[in-house]
């Protein structure tokens, strides 16, 4: 799970989060204990459909000011570590 | 404790509209009382007083010349840390953000000045909004002003101290299970859960999206009317924001409960863990009702037991998704690695405290492959059984009566180390979140040991107004208490001339 959630947890949080996490669980089983035939899932309480803007040009953030709160930037873009495995 | 303390929001904007009082000098004052007692209570991340002072000159400037600054006139407001603020850093009282300063307002925050208030600053939360004491904060607890011990409650706790404390009269919160009832409760203040949709959730850093919904705190029911008032309304830069003009809330104060049916929901107030005072106060609240016209009966809701692991299924689901943004590419933190997927996830670990890295691995699991059908798929099926049990409640009631919280405040430490006994601090509060309804938190008393207690009065989608003429009567029904002393010489003030950074490294 900790691999799928992109953290680096240590051995130390791995052990302490582990039974935490199962006494959540176990209280969290009742629900999966329920009968819910007929219901259908709710993902939202008020649903709104096509939600629309009119196509109007108008001004957005300077990126300017959003990259000054970038951890790293170059020639206006973000700059992150290489991505793929090998090496450039 | 200085006057500030105790004049309403409504008084303020009247005197200040009138030229009675200068918004000048009322925010002095506040940030003196700040500067006073914050040092021990631990409200603020970030006291804004520099642009406090230049907005409430320009308030009284704007009444020199004979404009109406709006109906909040120089009225101090403390505003949540999860809420965005131009140029003013904005933490979710996380690592990961420390340092961040938004390039845009929220949409509650340009409406704020808008209607006339002065923002104070930026008060403390649970790391972004997830806890129910604001121990998870990155830059340590608040406190409670009535019992320094104990938590204030959260994940809003710092709005709710700081209006306790009379440091604000009003406050901004956020409510996603809770978390700005249960921190009015146990601070002993009125706290508003508004219908979802109503307040736009723009520039509020999201937690968990279908539950999220920003809303007022205040001393009174009337403060807290008019600063819903001032915020609530369709915003086109919010797509769940609703397209229907929210039911005013002012006018509803004094409006009275004769006629009213109230149901006093039995599964959130003799559910197990609620304590005896808190109880006997719900009981109290529920007569206090039936004299002033209402007919007050019990209803019993079954479907509202699981509300509790439903939200705790739905809400963490959300947050690991909304909080997969948190990558140290293009804001906040940044721990470098070997390669992108490294540099994620040490920023991750290094960025995030405990309660945050739990819901995200339990969210992670709710929607992991193999256990989506039997955990998120199976809450969202609850959700709706609970949708259409409040349904049939609100054929038989205008307005439901419960406990807010199972407990007064408790101790700080006392449950950090316990996540599902932190977590079932909500279980009165979660199920409106769910429906998306209303609901908002009165103080009725204290407990044997003096501590505040807080009771709920819930309502259909947009029956705010209902609500608060519920909440109004009760308030005027409510058994005497006195504001919480805060021992402001034995505490540690910064003097006044502390300026606008305080927070972030406490």
């Amino acid at each position: 799970m900790a691999r799928l959630a992109r953290i680096a947890l240590t051995e130390d949080e791995l052990d302490r989060y582990a039974p935490q996490l199962a006494s959540v669980l176990e209280h969290a089983a009742q629900v999966a204990a329920l009968d819910t035939a007929g219901a259908a899932p709710t993902a939202h309480p008020f649903p709104l459909r096509n939600v629309l803007r009119p196509d109007e040009p108008r001004p957005s953030l300077d990126p300017q000011v959003v990259l000054a709160e970038a951890p790293a930037a170059e020639e206006g873009r973000f700059r992150v570590p290489r991505i793929l495995g090998e090496a450039p | 404790m200085s006057g500030a303390a105790t004049t309403p929001a409504l008084a303020i904007a009247d005197a200040v509209r009138r030229r009675e009082r200068r918004a000048v000098e009322v925010v002095e004052e506040h940030l003196a009382a700040i500067a006073e007692v914050d040092g021990g209570l631990g409200c603020f991340l970030e006291v804004t007083a520099d642009q406090a002072r230049r907005r409430a000159a320009e308030v009284d400037a704007a009444v020199d010349a004979g404009r109406d600054p709006g109906p909040l006139a120089g009225v101090p407001v403390a505003v949540k840390d999860n809420l965005c603020t131009q140029g003013v850093p904005t933490t979710c009282a996380s690592r990961i953000l420390q340092g961040w300063h938004p390039p845009y307002d929220a949409t509650v925050v340009t409406r704020l000045a808008g209607a006339g208030a002065v923002v104070v600053g930026k008060t403390n939360l649970d790391e972004f909004a997830m806890g129910s004491s604001t121990e998870s904060s990155a830059f340590g607890p608040t406190r409670n002003p009535h019992d320094p011990e104990r938590v204030p409650g959260g994940s809003s706790g710092g709005s709710a101290a700081a209006v306790a404390a009379g440091l604000a009269p009003l406050a901004l919160g956020s409510d996603t299970g809770g978390s700005i009832r249960q921190p009015a409760a146990l601070c002993g203040v009125v706290g508003m859960k508004p219908t979802y949709g109503t307040v736009s959730r723009y520039g509020l850093v999201a937690f968990a999206s279908s539950l999220d919904q920003v809303g007022p705190f205040a001393r009174s029911v009337a403060d807290a009317a008019a600063l819903y008032d001032a915020i609530a309304g369709h915003d086109p830069c919010d797509s769940t924001s609703l397209h229907q003009v929210p039911p005013a809330c002012g006018p509803a104060v004094g409006s009275g409960v004769g006629g009213l049916r109230v149901g006093l929901v039995t599964e959130l107030t003799e559910a197990e863990g609620v304590q005896a005072d808190v109880r006997r106060r719900v009981a109290e609240a529920a007569e206090a009702l039936a004299s002033a016209g209402a007919t007050v009966d019990p209803v019993s809701i079954p479907e509202l037991r699981v509300a509790l692991p439903a939200y705790y299924l739905l809400a963490p689901a959300e947050a690991s998704s909304n909080l997969a943004r948190y990558d140290g590419v293009r804001y906040g933190l940044r721990v470098d690695g070997d390669d992108v997927a490294d540099m994620n996830a040490r920023t991750r670990e290094a960025g995030f405290g405990a309660e945050v890295k739990r819901r995200i691995l339990l969210g992670t699991y709710a929607l992991s492959a193999g256990y989506y059908d039997a955990y998120y798929g199976q809450a969202q099926r609850v959700r709706t059984l609970i949708i259409q049990a409040f349904r049939r409640a609100y054929e038989d009631f205008d307005v439901l009566l419960s406990a807010t919280t199972p407990s007064t405040a408790f101790r700080l430490g006392e449950k950090v180390d316990d996540p599902l006994a932190m977590y079932l601090s909500d279980v009165c509060t979660i199920p409106t979140n769910l429906a998306g309804h209303p609901a908002m938190s009165v103080p009725f008393g204290t407990d044997g040991a003096g501590l505040p207690v807080g009771v709920q009065v819930l309502a259909p989608a947009l029956g705010e107004a209902v609500m608060v003429a519920a909440a109004a009567v009760l308030e005027q029904a409510a058994p005497p208490t006195s504001l919480p002393t805060v021992a402001a010489p034995t505490l540690t003030g910064a003097g006044t001339g502390r300026g606008a950074a305080t927070g972030g490294a406490r």
